[in-house]
């Protein structure tokens, strides 16, 4: 398919732009296969804006006269206004718009067809590998082995092609673990917390089904990971009441008496529609200019959205609590293992290992928890908070874990290596990007789609020293502790960063930034200089003393 | 020093409402200013002060397994529940602290027996630290259209007004005499602030005695010179803060607001801030929600929308907003009034001082602000804040609404302030102290008969030797910002966590930017001293430094020097209906090991403690050679 038959208009002039907080501008409007393109006539300050056609979320027109209005509505959340002269013109760019945002292939999408303008210092696709992850494992214990058993993605398709595992369980028993566990997936290790030695695995719900099937391996995998005589904790992501449900699809939980030394805990965290209509809900609520200030709170509240992020910290610091205060091993899964679970592995590691609140470690946290382990991007950022399709496989479950963390870097904003805009970054590229990394549901249709070897990866890009000075905190100070975040609803509020990004002016804010950012180098420098003087004083002495000697 | 205690009450514990934590014995003492608790097992000595002062209100719950509790609601928003082992010592402490919470005459505030052992003359020096005259000449008046008169010396025109107002020159006595006769309380209309940019004015009263038809010449020729005093503007706006239909009951009793019909061109403008009893009772329910135990998410964004009290604070910020963009944009006039002119007059014209001149948003600038429209203006601090036993339907939170307001701005425009949100949080809580005269009293006229000037220290002199912890490290000058033009739209305006829930430090970010920022710029000025001090020992010094030599050392922050106090806290939830374990029962069983877990969790590990000494001492060893 050629992109040209879909563009019957590629280009309109005196179209006129409009955004919140600034004029109108007039210019002209491109339209490419992957973009839309605006510049401004004007010369003294020429002002263009590229938009991914991916990044479009929805589109409006509207007719006054000849004069068409197309309002673009984004996966970022920004809105625009397009006034285009002439009623046939404005028609076509629609259409195309239309067409160009849904493509349906994959491999039509932009970062099959984005060549990058930097040097590629590093492959991000290679930056983090299971070996290296296994190794530094290794150095801590040797109770776990990396099994190749999935590496034609034959046992389970959305597993990478190694886990890590107990050593103690071989590959035929972990064959009949998967066959007893949802979409095959069969516990594996998430995290392992040095300090005691205490662990973290994730799965997906066991399929006891009604009359309560068991599955010998997969208690002897799971108690593998117990200390003789420890308990550990089962944190099942669903109610009590849906887990019980589940039984009759086939799925279920683990019975007390099948696994005597696991305490279950069930901690609703809520999937799907639910979480992409809390997404709606709230994104109308901030977009609303009504004065009305009951109608606001009235609709914050309503959202939910502040609810599900409470809920997802605290079954997070539950699991947390359990590996470092309890001192006792833990599963996490819910149904899948896919979206919940993964919030809650992922989340629980920022909280125990200082490693994660490093801007690599969090990338390494990402491609572990979130890439690997299959959390399928594609179907649930396909769409954003403007979307009408409805499908019931579209969730922020990604937005929601990095709103969560962004709650936990406004509560220790010393601990954190990256700010802000790295969340931020990280959304918008899980939504629309010109890198393959989000592309594809998990590991197994990343490698079919060779996107290692036709696409960029995001990390290529953004771990060059040019991008990554805009990602970090300036008040970061390496902290080894455990950080408790609170959640209580006085100490959780709305992501402005995201949700009132394009509804307010950011300057004064951004003004703040700087400042904060100009106090803590200046000192740095400071400090350098003093060091430097001391240093140069001592060598004087020195030659001095030298020179007295002779 | 045992003597000094009129009260001293042993085997009392505090009890925390939010670490879960296992509450120690201590001993309970009444001084004759202050309830003092000692924590008993602690190793290092805490302290908890309560100033009798700030003590809103003091309740016996029923008994509880540990002993008898005594609840006490502060107010500054401190809530402290004890519970005491005898329920004799119980009542004691109850009665005691009754009457010592609720002074009858004014000589027995503490302003009158806290001796700082300062010079006579040092706080004389004090009082007069801020002058109002000087402001009114850096607004350059007096001029050509204004005038600082002493018409009311003897307080004959207004004895809630100050001794010296500032009115137009073309009101003359008679005018000014008459207006007073037509307004509430006689408080006609005067200067608040003047633009100097543009000549329009914020000026200050009560309602006039309309009635449903009564007119007062000498009001309309006070009204017609303050507009004839901009005479850039044609028209001059008359804005009644109170909602439109409280205004048109007050006619009914022969006050009311001004009929567009009397007056030349005057707009008239109702913009509806509730009245004192309104906020009071939405503060009240704020504070029940602030105090909900374990709260839903839903309960408490449900609870802060029906208490109202963002919506309050929003209509303040409305108004404020409206008279700075009718002065600086429209280059109008203003008349602000309620119903006696001393409540949401003094909210809505300071704001706008606040949001027009970049001075009030200075230490000096801020005293001066709170000292003329607050103080000067006869706010009823005594009455508000309930200083003395007396009618409870005269207090009300109209001052904290201001404070929020000022917060609010300081979130959007977080440069703009010389000072920082701990200056807010003093003033406020001195406000409530007793402890200095300045918001003693309901008037002028009445601190002059309590000699609080003679037998009283002032606050801002105090307030302004912390002022290294009370600064905005950044801030950015006095000529960076001009007016201010805040967003009003509802999701602006934040819940001030740090104000309604400031004693519960488990709910507030573990790590302070604040702290941090402060200790770098302290510790800038240490750096500068110590590197011109060097240059001066190095006299061949030229080239660039060799600081690609020497690795960016770390900046000794106060971060991560405190010791972070951060816990879990009941993740398990509350009821913990999480917890059940299945179909099976056996439920008892897990529900009290999660108790149990509860209670261990509270005193951080051993390792916890290894960590932070660690890092302090790696620190010290790597400041040490520095030093040599």
């Amino acid at each position: 398919m050629e992109f040209a038959e879909l563009i019957k208009t590629p280009r309109a002039d005196n179209v006129a732009l409009h955004r919140p907080f600034y004029p109108a501008v007039e210019g002209t409007l491109c339209l490419t296969g992957h973009h839309l393109i605006f510049s401004s006539r004007r010369q003294d300050n020429a002002e263009e804006l590229w938009l991914l056609h991916s990044n479009i979320d929805s589109i409006e027109k509207r007719f006054v006269g000849s004069l068409g209005t197309i309002i673009i509505k984004c996966k970022d959340l920004r809105i625009i206004q397009l006034d285009i002269p002439g009623m046939e013109e404005c028609l076509n760019i629609a259409s195309s718009i239309e067409a160009l945002s849904t493509l349906d292939s994959v491999t039509l999408m932009y970062p099959f067809f984005y060549r990058p303008m930097f040097e590629i210092v590093e492959d991000g696709w290679r930056s983090f590998l299971p070996d290296q992850e296994f190794e530094l494992l290794s150095s801590a214990t040797d109770e776990w082995r990396l099994s190749c058993i999935n590496k034609e993605f034959s046992v389970c398709p959305s597993y990478p092609p190694v886990v890590i595992v107990p050593k103690s369980i071989d590959d035929e028993a972990l064959r009949k673990v998967a066959m007893f566990r949802h979409g095959s997936r069969f516990p594996v290790l998430s995290y392992y917390h040095k300090k005691n030695g205490m662990v973290m695995m994730r799965s997906s719900q066991p399929l006891t089904g009604t009359n309560g099937r068991r599955c010998k391996e997969d208690e002897k995998l799971v108690n593998a990971t117990l200390r003789p005589g420890k308990r550990g904790y089962i944190i099942d992501t669903r109610s009590l009441n849906v887990a019980q449900q589940a039984r009759a699809k086939g799925g279920g939980f683990e019975q007390e008496a099948h696994y005597p030394q696991w305490r279950r805990i069930h901690k609703c965290i809520e999937r799907f529609n639910i979480l992409q209509e809390s997404l709606i809900k709230l994104v109308e609520a901030c977009n609303d200019q009504s004065h009305n200030m009951d109608r606001w709170l009235s609709k914050l509240e309503a959202s939910n959205w502040l609810t599900h992020i409470k809920e997802i910290l605290t079954a997070a610091c539950l699991a947390a609590q359990c590996i470092d205060r309890e001192g006792a091993s833990v599963l996490v899964h819910g149904t899948e293992g896919t979206d919940s679970t993964l919030q809650v592995t992922s989340l629980a590691q920022i909280i125990l290992d200082p490693r994660c609140r490093t801007i690599r470690g969090f990338e390494s946290l990402v491609v572990r928890e979130w890439l690997q382990a299959g959390h399928p991007f594609q179907q649930r950022c396909a769409q954003s908070a403007y979307s009408n399709s409805k499908q019931k496989w579209e969730a922020p479950v990604f937005l929601l874990f990095l709103d969560c963390v962004w709650q936990i870097l406004r509560q220790f904003p010393c601990s954190f290596e990256f700010n802000e805009q790295f969340l931020i970054m990280l959304f918008e590229h899980a939504y629309a990007s010109q890198f393959g990394t989000f592309l594809g549901n998990n590991e197994s249709e990343r490698s079919k789609l060779k996107l290692p070897q036709k696409t960029m990866s995001l990390w290529s890009w953004v771990n060059r020293s040019e991008e990554l000075c805009k990602f970090q905190n300036p008040l970061f100070e390496a902290n080894s502790l455990v950080i408790w975040p609170s959640v209580a609803p006085q100490s959780l509020q709305l992501w402005e960063g995201i949700f009132l990004r394009w509804n307010r002016p950011s300057k004064f804010l951004d003004e703040a930034q700087e400042e904060m950012i100009s106090i803590i180098k200046y000192n740095k420098e400071l400090q350098a200089k003093v060091n430097a003087l001391r240093r140069q004083l001592a060598e004087m002495e020195t030659d001095d003393r030298m020179q007295e000697n002779l | 020093f045992h003597t000094l205690f009129v009260l001293q009450v042993e085997n009392v514990k505090l009890l925390d409402r939010y670490t879960n934590k296992k509450a120690a014995n201590g001993t309970l003492y009444l001084t004759a200013t202050h309830l003092i608790y000692v924590e008993a097992s602690a190793e290092a000595r805490k302290e908890t002060w309560i100033l009798h002062h700030h003590i809103a209100t003091v309740e016996k719950l029923p008994l509880a397994t540990a002993g008898y509790p005594l609840l006490i609601h502060c107010k500054n928003f401190h809530v402290a529940h004890f519970v005491i082992g005898q329920e004799r010592d119980c009542h004691e402490v109850y009665t005691c602290l009754l009457k010592l919470s609720q002074p009858v005459k004014p000589e027995e505030l503490y302003a009158f027996s806290y001796n700082p052992k300062m010079s006579k003359e040092n706080r004389e020096i004090g009082w007069k630290l801020i002058d109002l005259k000087v402001d009114y000449q850096r607004m350059g008046i007096p001029n050509d259209y204004w005038e600082i008169t002493d018409v009311n010396k003897d307080y004959e025109v207004c004895n809630t007004y100050p001794p010296e107002i500032v009115v137009p020159r073309a009101a003359n006595k008679a005018v000014v005499i008459g207006s007073s006769r037509f307004r509430s309380r006689g408080r006609i209309p005067v200067l608040s602030y003047l633009y100097k940019e543009n000549n329009a004015a914020i000026c200050r009263c009560s309602q006039p005695l309309a009635g449903f038809s009564a007119r007062c010449l000498e009001d309309e020729q006070m009204l017609q010179a303050i507009r004839e005093a901009n005479p850039g503007s044609p028209f001059m706006y008359v804005v009644d803060t109170r909602p439109k239909l409280n205004a048109m009951a007050n006619r009914a009793a022969g006050k009311g607001y001004e009929n567009e019909d009397n007056y030349d061109n005057i707009r008239f403008k109702f913009i509806g801030i509730e009245n004192i009893h309104v906020m009071r009772s939405s503060l009240q329910k704020l504070l029940e929600v602030c105090e909900m135990k374990s709260p839903s998410m839903s309960d408490f964004l449900t609870g802060l929308e029906n208490s109202g009290w963002l919506r309050h604070i929003k209509a303040v910020m409305d108004a404020g907003v409206f008279l700075a963009k009718a002065v600086k944009d429209e280059k109008a006039s203003v008349l602000v009034h309620c119903s006696d002119g001393w409540d949401r007059t003094a909210q809505v014209c300071s704001l706008a001082s606040l949001l027009l001149d970049p001075f009030y948003r200075t230490f000096k600038g801020f005293m001066v602000l709170i000292e003329k429209e607050w103080i000067a203006m006869g706010h009823k601090f005594s009455h508000r804040c309930g200083h003395l036993c007396g009618d409870p339907k005269e207090v009300s939170p109209v001052f904290t609404q201001f404070v929020d307001c000022v917060w609010q701005l300081m979130q959007q425009f977080p440069c703009t302030f010389e000072f920082n949100e701990r200056f807010l949080l003093e003033i406020h809580d001195h406000v409530y102290s007793c402890q200095f005269g300045n918001f003693l009293g309901t008037c002028h006229k009445e601190r002059e008969d309590l000699k609080i000037f003679e037998k009283t220290h002032s606050l801002w002199p105090f307030l302004l030797q912390k002022k290294q912890e009370l600064r905005n490290p950044l801030y950015r000058g006095f000529t960076a910002y001009k007016e201010l033009q805040p967003n009003t739209l509802p999701f602006s305006f934040q819940f001030w966590c740090g104000m309604y829930n400031r004693f519960d430090k488990g709910m507030h970010p573990k790590q302070c930017v604040l702290d941090h920022l402060l200790s770098c710029v302290s510790q800038k000025v240490k750096l500068e001293d110590s590197a011109s001090e060097l240059e001066n020992k190095l006299p061949f010094l030229d080239g660039p430094l060799p600081s690609d030599a020497c690795p960016l050392p770390k900046v000794g922050p106060a971060a991560s020097k405190t010791p972070m106090l951060n816990t879990p806290q009941g993740y398990e939830g509350d009821p913990p209906p999480a917890l059940s374990n299945g179909a099976a029962g056996g439920d008892g069983d897990v529900l009290s090991d999660v108790d149990q877990r509860n209670k261990e969790n509270l005193s951080p590990p051993q390792d916890l403690h290894g960590d932070t000494i660690e890092v302090l001492d790696s620190e010290a060893k790597e400041g040490k050679p520095r030093h040599h």
